[in-house]
Parts: structure tokens; C-alpha cells; sequence
């Protein structure tokens, strides 16, 4: 697979590492627990476009937000997260 | 000897000596060993994997279902290696496979007569009861009569290794098309790889005899590739096989470097596999003939027609003196005059209404029935009631394309009635498929074909050029009418499974009527070929039984490997300590030097001790090192710890957001003991934060987190705290950090700095810029793991040997690992038995560190019920002859079972200082058990003892010692 890094351009999937399904937003610290455990814990598993974190380990290090599609593997897009 | 005078692209002034099955043959440069041995008279070379069937060769490349052999002896020895595809060298020695105790006399050929038990599905059914046999009795024998090859035994001696390469247009096969399609793209300027399987490129150009303007086609593949040599971004890769197809346009390629020689060359690899990125392909593979299902197809001399005829013609090897073509197409009429031309006696079989042709005797509207023969073939039988004399039966069926690559990525062939033949669905995106490969199986058209779709692949990866002025070639007749199967018993589809057409109807007639259940209940085309020749006839017999037609029935796809890739070549130089880098430390050599040896640390190695001459082992080194810690001054290299600068105007804030205690409140010069948890509120790691500047700090991790402290860092910036203005950079290599230890440390350190390192000067966790002697600029902190004196003293790594020199020489010795863990066990310093995932900051006794004033990672999760819940395992100390790491702790008097587990020693060392065996343990109510007794219980030891639970610090809890 190859990821295109806005920085670094197209490079091997083995360059990076990832942690899956992008997180949603950090609640805030007073937010109840159900908001807590649902960032944490509760993640999508379409099969389709699914939003995923990736971070350039062997490159840039910039962590990227990528737009993959689960069945046919193909990248629409990756966002450095902080552009 | 069949080898002719002259013709065929051998070298005959070059002979090898080589061997089969222990007898000396001879052979040329240029053969293969399937060559060879039929060019000796070699016709019997195997037996079938589950019949044990007298078996021979069938193709001429890759395709060859029949004859895998055993090559080499020793360490290098190979098994399952086709003979078609291996090149021929000095000395080579060769074994046939799956007899026993000879390929003449197989006394496994029993099995035969088993037929009827060993048909479609046996495995399903003939050994399912009872039960018991099947581990015990049926899998022995099962293994021991139908099998491979064996592989070495002893460790492969030869080296492989992993190439990267990037393209513009990769060209998979170099036979017309994949040459016309490299040279018309090459042409533009485009960087090209041209790869093929065979050693000579050419493919099937080699094995014919055609023209191409006006001269023999071996004249164009020369100039061609005389051309496409000259040219810089051209990469000709000759014995290498496009094994897979991978995503975004990335091919996997295995070539054979040194499989062609006896021994690969110094410092050449046997093997090297590469991964190629392709803005486009063109996937030129060709076609292999199908064989026909007929009774008796498998006698060794049944040959594929067009193997045959690369034979005569590339090889100089005439197959059969007596031969018969069995040819449902005009393809195999070009076997029958190539071989009447060479001089044998031929009659073609035609089920075809065909006119008479001079030299040969035709049997028109006619099949073979049969064959007759023991170990080699003597005899064919018509239907006509005919029998025929013959060595050779040349068989031609029709052709498959070659699109497994087409099919890696999912796309689902489908059937050309009119070419009967399967070809490629939606291939990969950036694949074309251009040439037999596509269907179009005549010179002309393939030269066309290739040369078009080069030039447009090189267009689409952005060159531009010119269409190739094509050669002159004549489009060769292509007739044929579709003919898979004659009825009877014995009529092979599957060689390399010993698949039949009554098993596949048998399979239809039991209910497995889809093609994906068919082929599992028969395993046809799941042999290491994935069926190249036997998927087709297979498909049209099932679709015979089942009154559908093939496109219905459908097919199967591909997957990686299209041919079996030795794992060696996958691994690439990632074997044995080489499967990943070992990281050294800059004292590595200077320890090693002073008696050290080494423990493996992650990817660090790191010195566990250092012995001294009549030391009688470890312990009394350990002991030596604590000691002279605890009463004097040692040191130890701690340059694996992870070493992070954090900077920036936002430094403060973000350090305070990834640590649960507070760092902005540090001031400049100082250090702070810091906790990082994980957002689920366990405890991450722990470590150091000196604040070097106002926004300058200097993170350290413990050696086994550095990596997932640098990311988690990195995380915590990019995308949860993206407005901050911070950069973080890991400097663990860019210093040598070496720690100082003992009550005498300061006396120590006042000889190797001018600098006032008084209590005063520099206090506890108080940080500076240093010189030391010699000139040595670097940094002094001062803190302690150990709960004596102690300060870190950091270089950069050229400079560390003489630092350490002068520690030494002041009076302080190195100590390893092993006394760095006695020290810390003794001060009852978490470490990571202790913090292991599992544990809260609570659970290690620093709760009190999670800041109240402050957001951090961590902070809400690390309140949930669970985690604060007073029964979970909290860190304590024990001391006990006997106590061991691992061992659980029980009630005294309770069951050991798990139920009672109330947690276990996470790590426990002998004190010198104390003269006792003392651990650390996380105890459930644990606090409340401090000076009782527990018992500790190691099943996997086989221990059973007691301890007494004590505070977890040993050693001055008041720390004043580390004040002083
Ligand atoms: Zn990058």
C-alpha cells in the first residue's frame, strides 16, 4: 500500500505507523464519563471510507489523518493533522 | 541420445557434467535440466504425488505440473524445484521425489490400486472414524505415501537480500510483446523494467522457429535487446519472476541471482527479492497449453505439443523418434511438421475434418483413447480401434493466458467462447494486459499489441514519443475447435494432485456443483501450481457434469505467489541476529574492554557486569558493583534511556498536558520525577524533565519507551494540541549518559570537573551546563535511582570512553544492569515489572504526583470506580529466602487457586547491603499487610515458601543519603 504524506510525498505503508480509526474530538475534561469511554473506546468498522490515523515513523513524523477506503484499499486522501 | 547436430540455442562447445538420481549424465550451456535429461533419454523423472504414478515431463517453463526434483546436497539442498526451470550447471546433482526405494520400482505405485479409496473428497470420508486413527494412524501414513520433496535440514548457508526500485512501466514478460511493448516505451524516455522468468529473454521466440522481417525472430530479440541494454533508465531483469500484484501499483519480484551456479559467488546473493513500484504495467506473460483429459494422458513421453516443439527448437532435442500429435487446433500441426522436419516418423490426430499434408500421416475426425506403456509410453489407442507405435504423444488443446497478475487484486476472469479461453477481468489499476496474455495468440498481433500498449503506458506515467515502426511478422493459423475431455478412466486433469475427470464428476454427482467447492472437495489446482495446466479442462469437465456451460460454471482467481517463493528470499538478511539492528551504546567498546558482558535490551546490548579475574560467577560480580555502589562510588552507562528535547513557547504547556504531575512550575536549572499516563489512565512510563531554559527541556524514558514515549509526545502536539508552537526532537543517540553513584560520587566528580559541585552549587534535582576535564563540555544533572549521592553526567558520545577513563581513575567502578536493578529494588524505584500496562500511579505508591490544578492525559479515565478501587494490587516489598519473580501471593493456609491470587512478585534480586533476599511485589491490600506474612507460591518452579511484606523502600526512606 502507499500513503501519499503531504510532506514527504507517495511513500511504502511500511514507512508508517498507524493507530486505526481517527479518534473523535477529545471531550472536555468535565464532559461525563459516557463521552469518555466513547473516545476511548467505541470505534466504526465500515466497509467503505473510514477516517484513520497514521503517523510517517520513518520519515517526517507527522501524523496524518487518511481517508481509506476498507475494500478496495484505495487512499482518497491524508492530512497532516497539524498542517 | 536425442540431441540433434545442429539448430537451437545451446552452447555446445561448453559440456556440464551433472547427475540424477546418482548417474552421471552430460549436458550443455543453455539447457535446462529437463533438457538435458531428455536429451539423454531421460523419460522417466517423477512420481505422482498421490498415486505414485510413473510421471514425465510435460511443458517447458514454469507451468510444469509433473517433474519436481530435489537439487543439491547438504545445507543447500532445494526440494520441489520444477526441472523445466532449472538451469543447468557444473556438477549439479539432481533427485527425483516422492519414491521409495527407487523411481523405477515405487513400492507406494500400491496406492494405485487404492483409487478407489484415495478419490475426490477421500479426506472427507475414508479416514473419518474413528477418530483416534486419524493422528495416529491415517496422517503417518498419509504423509509418508503422497508427498514432496524434502527440504535441508542444516541452516542455509547462502544470503538473500531485498532490493527497492521504482518505474515508470514495468514489463512482465519479455517474449514478442513484453519486448515490443519495453522498446516502443523505453523509446520515450521512460524508465522501464523488463522482467522474465527464464534465463534467456525472448520467451516463446525462443522455442519457435518464426521470422520477423524477413530473418529468424532470434536475430529482433537480439537487437532489441542490444537496444534496450544501451539505454541508462532501462533495467533488463532476466530470472525474475512478478510474483504478486499489490496494492497502489506495487509488484513483488523474485530474482534468481545465483541459482544457476553451484554456489553463489563471495559476497553474491542466492537470492534477492524486490519490491517494485509501477506507475504502469504491462503484463506480457503469454499463454501455456492445455492439455486434453484423456485415459492413460499422464505415461511419461505425453508431452504438451508446443513443449515439444521448444525443445527441438531452443534445446537441439529431438522428444520422440515415433511421435503422435493429438491436436484439437493448428497450433499442433506446427509441432507435426517442426518434428517431421527434424526427422521423425509423425501421424496427427485431429478430431478435426483435415486434408492430407506430405509427410505426415493424418488420422482426421479421430481421438486418442488411451495409451500403453509401464514406465515409459510404447504405444497410443484411437477411437478409430487404431493402434500407433510411438515414443512421443504430442498434445495440444488449446492455450490459457497467463493473467494471474491480472487476477491479484480481485479481478475475476471471464470466458471467450469463440478463443475458448479465460481471459483477464478488470486487472489492477495502472495494468494492461497486452498480447497471448490478453488472447491474442499470433506473432503479428502480439508485436502490435505490445508495442501499442508500451507506448501508451509510458504516455500515461507522463513521456511522450512516437509509435514503434513494427516489424514484419505473419500471423501463424489459430484454428480450433474446443476439445477438453475423451472419456474413460485414468484421464488426468490435475498432474500435481492426481486429480482425475471421474473425481471432478464425482464431485458434481455428490452436490459440490460451484467451482469453489469443487476445487476444495478434489483439491483440484491447489497443488503448487495453482493449476496452471489443469484449472481449464477441470472447469469444462465440471460444467459437462453439471449441464452448464464454462462461463457459467465460472472460475476461480489467482493469488500471490504466482510461483512458490522461497521464504529465505522474503527474509532477506532479516535472519538471526540480524532480524533487527542492534543498537550499541558509545561505552559498548570501552566495556567490553573492562570485562563486560552483555544482556539484550530491546534492540540495545547492554553490559550486565563486569567481571574480574577469580570471580567464580555473576553473583559474586553483582555483589562486588552493589557493594562498592552502597560504600563508595560506582557508574554506569545509561545512554539507552530515551533522551527527548522538548522546545518552543508552548514546551511548558505541553509537557504539562502529557505529565500527570506539574512541569510548568519548574524552574530553570531544576529537574522533576515525572508520570506519564495513558489516556485510559494507566501509568505510561516514568522518567526525568529538567528544565534546561525557559523553553528548553530535556525529557528522559526508560530504555524500553523511548519509541512510545517519542510517538506518544508527538501525538499529544499534532493532534490534540496542534496550537501549541513546540518542536520535540529525540537526542538519545546524540549523547552518552553516564550515571554516578555512591556516598564518595562528589569527591569522585570534583576530579573530572572544576565546576562547584557542592550541595550548595548544585542541590539535589538541580541541572547545569559542565565542563570536564580534558575539556569535555556536556551537561550535569543531579539525580539518583539508586538513593545514594548521585549525579548523571551527559557528553556527546565521541567523548564518553574518556570521561569514563577519569571516572575510573578517580575511583569509581562501572556497574551493569544487574546491579542498577539491585540498586533500584533496594530503593523500591517502580521499574517495568511495575509498571506494566496494568497499574495505576496509586498502585505504585504515587498517586499523590496526579496534579489537581491542571488538565492532563489521563486525569478523567484514571478516576473510573475500578481504578481506585482499594483492593487492586498496590506496590509492596517482601523479603523471604526463596522469593522469586513471578511467584503469586496467597492468604498462608489458602488454596492455590485463582481465586485466592492476591498478585505476584514483579521483581526480586539478593541485597549485599542487606544480606537477604528481598523483592518487590504488587499485593492486593497491600498497605494494610505491611509486616505480616504471605505466602509465595511458583507453580511453574514448583516453590512454596513465605515472605514478610515491608515497605517497598529498603533502603534510607528519609533519603537523606541522596540529600547529602
Ligand atoms: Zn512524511
Amino acid at each position: 500500500m502507499r500513503i501519499p504524506c503531504p510532506l514527504c510525498g507517495e511513500r511504502d505503508a511500511a514507512e508508517f505507523s498507524t493507530i486505526g480509526s481517527a479518534p473523535p474530538p477529545r471531550p472536555s475534561a468535565d464532559a461525563p464519563m459516557e463521552d469518555w469511554h466513547a473516545y476511548l473506546h467505541l470505534r466504526d468498522n465500515p466497509a467503505g471510507l473510514h477516517a484513520e490515523l497514521w503517523q510517517h515513523i520513518h520519515g517526517c513524523r507527522q501524523w496524518l489523518r487518511v481517508m481509506r477506503d476498507t475494500r478496495s484499499h484505495a487512499v482518497a486522501s491524508a492530512e497532516a493533522c497539524r498542517p | 541420445m536425442t540431441r540433434l547436430a545442429t539448430c537451437g540455442l545451446i552452447d555446445r562447445a561448453q559440456t556440464l557434467r551433472f547427475t540424477f538420481d546418482g548417474r552421471a549424465y552430460q549436458g550443455h550451456a543453455g539447457d535446462t535440466l529437463a533438457s538435458a535429461l531428455l536429451a539423454n533419454g531421460v523419460r522417466l523423472v517423477g512420481r505422482s504425488f498421490k498415486y505414485h504414478r510413473p510421471r514425465g515431463i510435460w511443458g517447458l517453463g514454469s507451468e510444469e505440473p509433473n517433474v519436481l526434483v530435489e537439487l543439491r546436497d547438504g545445507a543447500r539442498q532445494e526440494p520441489n524445484t520444477r526441472a523445466t526451470t532449472a538451469e543447468l550447471f557444473e556438477g549439479l546433482s539432481a533427485r527425483s521425489q516422492n519414491r521409495w526405494p527407487s523411481l523405477r520400482f515405487d513400492v507406494m505405485a500400491l496406492n494405485g490400486l487404492l483409487g478407489p479409496l484415495l478419490s475426490a473428497g477421500f479426506y472427507y470420508k475414508t479416514f473419518m472414524w474413528p477418530a483416534a486413527f486419524w493422528e495416529k494412524v491415517y496422517e503417518p501414513l498419509i504423509r509418508r505415501a503422497a508427498g514432496l520433496g524434502r527440504a535441508a535440514t542444516a541452516p542455509d548457508p547462502d544470503r538473500y537480500e531485498r532490493m527497492h526500485a521504482h518505474c515508470d512501466v514495468l514489463v512482465v514478460g519479455a517474449g514478442p510483446t513484453g519486448l515490443a511493448a519495453a522498446l516502443a516505451a523505453a523509446r520515450t524516455g521512460a524508465r522501464v523494467i523488463l522482467a522474465d522468468e527464464d534465463f534467456a529473454l525472448g520467451g516463446r521466440l525462443l522455442a519457435e522457429r518464426q521470422e520477423i522481417d524477413g530473418a529468424p525472430a532470434t536475430g529482433w530479440v537480439a537487437r532489441v535487446l542490444a537496444e534496450l541494454q544501451n539505454l541508462p533508465d532501462v533495467t533488463l531483469l532476466p530470472r525474475t519472476t512478478i510474483f504478486g500484484a499489490f496494492d497502489h501499483g506495487t509488484y513483488g519480484a523474485v530474482q534468481r541471482v545465483a541459482d544457476h551456479l553451484a554456489e553463489p559467488a563471495p559476497g553474491q546473493p542466492r537470492q534477492r527479492a524486490w519490491t517494485i513500484v509501477a506507475k504502469r504495467v504491462v503484463l506480457a506473460a503469454g499463454a501455456v497449453e492445455r492439455p486434453i483429459a484423456f485415459p492413460g494422458n499422464d505415461r511419461p513421453g505425453v508431452m504438451s505439443a508446443a513443449a515439444a516443439r521448444g525443445y527441438l527448437h531452443r534445446y537441439a532435442v529431438l522428444p520422440g523418434r515415433r511421435a503422435v500429435v493429438f491436436t484439437a487446433g493448428d497450433d499442433g500441426w506446427r509441432t507435426a511438421l517442426a518434428l517431421r522436419d527434424a526427422g521423425a516418423e509423425v501421424t496427427v490426430v485431429d478430431p478435426r475434418d483435415r486434408p492430407a499434408c506430405p509427410g505426415l500421416r493424418v488420422v482426421a475426425g479421430a481421438r486418442v483413447v488411451g495409451t500403453g506403456g509401464r514406465l515409459c509410453l510404447i504405444s497410443v489407442r484411437l477411437d478409430t480401434g487404431e493402434a500407433i507405435a510411438a515414443d512421443l504423444l504430442a498434445v495440444s488443446g488449446g492455450w490459457n493466458p497467463t493473467l494471474h497478475l491480472a487476477s491479484h487484486q480481485g479481478g475475476r476472469p471471464h470466458w471467450d467462447e469463440a478463443l475458448a479461453a479465460f481471459l483477464p477481468g478488470t486487472p489492477p489499476p495502472g495494468m494492461a494486459v497486452a498480447g497471448a496474455a490478453a488472447g491474442r495468440f499470433t506473432l503479428a498481433a502480439c508485436l502490435a499489441d505490445g508495442a501499442a500498449a508500451g507506448l501508451q503506458a509510458a504516455r500515461d506515467a507522463g513521456h511522450e514519443g512516437q509509435p514503434l515502426a513494427l516489424p514484419r511478422a505473419d500471423d501463424e493459423p489459430a484454428g480450433l475447435r474446443a476439445l477438453y475431455h475423451v472419456p474413460g478412466r485414468k484421464a488426468f486433469v490435475d498432474f500435481q494432485h492426481d486429480v482425475t475427470a471421474d473425481d471432478i464428476a464425482l464431485a458434481a454427482r455428490e452436490g459440490f456443483r460451484s467451482v469453489e467447492h469443487a476445487k476444495r472437495y478434489t483439491t483440484l489446482g491447489m497443488a503448487t501450481d495453482q493449476g496452471r495446466t489443469a484449472n481449464v479442462v477441470g472447469l469444462a469437465i465440471l460444467a459437462e457434469a453439471t449441464g452448464r456451460g464454462i462461463a457459467e460454471t465460472g472460475t476461480t482467481i489467482f493469488r500471490p505467489p504466482y510461483t512458490p517463493v522461497a521464504i529465505g528470499a522474503l527474509a532477506g538478511a532479516q535472519t538471526g541476529p540480524d532480524f533487527r539492528p542492534t543498537r550499541l551504546t558509545p561505552l559498548h567498546a570501552w566495556s567490553a574492554r573492562h570485562g563486560a558482558s552483555f544482556v539484550t535490551t530491546g534492540a540495545w546490548l547492554r553490559p550486565e557486569w563486569y567481571a574480574r579475574p577469580g570471580e567464580a560467577g555473576w553473583r559474586d560480580s553483582v555483589d562486588r558493583e552493589v557493594l562498592h555502589v552502597r560504600r563508595a562510588a560506582g557508574f554506569c552507562d545509561v545512554s539507552t534511556l530515551g533522551k527527548i528535547e522538548v522546545v518552543g513557547p508552548g514546551a511548558a504547556a505541553l509537557l504539562d498536558f502529557v505529565y500527570a504531575n506539574d512541569i510548568s512550575t519548574l524552574k530553570p536549572g531544576r529537574i522533576r520525577y515525572g508520570l506519564m499516563l495513558r489516556e485510559d489512565g494507566f501509568v505510561l512510563d516514568d522518567g526525568t524533565c529538567a528544565r534546561l531554559s525557559e523553553n528548553r527541556f530535556f525529557v528522559t524514558t526508560t530504555t524500553a519507551n523511548a519509541a512510545r514515549v517519542m510517538q506518544h509526545l508527538e501525538y499529544a502536539h499534532q493532534v490534540l494540541r496542534p496550537e501549541l508552537d513546540v518542536s520535540i526532537l529525540s537526542v538519545t543517540d546524540a549523547w552518552a549518559q553516564i550515571a554516578l553513584a555512591g556516598p564518595r560520587a562528589r569527591d569522585v566528580l570534583a576530579q573530572v570537573t572544576a565546576q562547584d559541585v557542592s550541595n550548595a552549587a548544585l542541590p539535589h534535582m538541580a541541572c547545569t551546563e559542565a565542563v570536564f576535564a580534558g575539556g569535555l563540555r556536556g551537561r550535569l544533572y543531579r539525580l539518583s535511582f539508586s538513593g545514594e549521592l548521585a549525579f548523571e553526567l551527559g557528553v556527546p558520545p565521541d567523548d564518553a570512553e574518556a570521561l569514563a577513563d577519569r571516572l575510573r581513575a578517580a575511583g569509581a567502578e562501572p556497574y551493569g544492569t544487574e546491579a542498577l536493578g539491585v540498586l533500584r529494588i533496594e530503593k523500591g524505584h517502580a521499574g517495568g515489572g511495575e509498571i506494566n500496562g496494568q497499574t495505576t500511579a496509586g498502585n505504585l505508591g504515587l498517586g499523590r504526583m496526579l496534579s489537581r490544578r491542571k488538565e492532563f492525559i489521563g486525569r478523567v479515565m484514571a478516576q473510573r470506580p475500578a481504578l481506585v478501587d482499594p483492593a487492586r494490587p498496590v506496590l509492596v516489598g517482601l523479603r523471604g529466602d526463596g522469593l522469586r519473580t513471578g511467584a503469586h501471593l496467597l492468604e498462608p493456609g489458602a488454596a492455590a487457586n485463582t481465586a485466592n491470587d492476591l498478585g505476584h512478585v514483579t521483581a526480586s534480586c539478593w541485597s549485599p547491603h542487606l544480606q537477604a533476599q528481598i523483592g518487590l511485589a504488587l499485593l492486593s491490600g497491600g498497605q494494610a499487610r505491611i509486616g505480616t506474612r504471605i505466602r509465595v507460591y511458583d507453580a511453574l518452579r514448583g516453590q512454596d515458601g513465605e515472605a514478610e511484606v515491608v515497605a517497598p523502600v529498603f533502603i534510607d526512606p528519609e533519603g537523606t543519603r541522596t540529600r547529602a
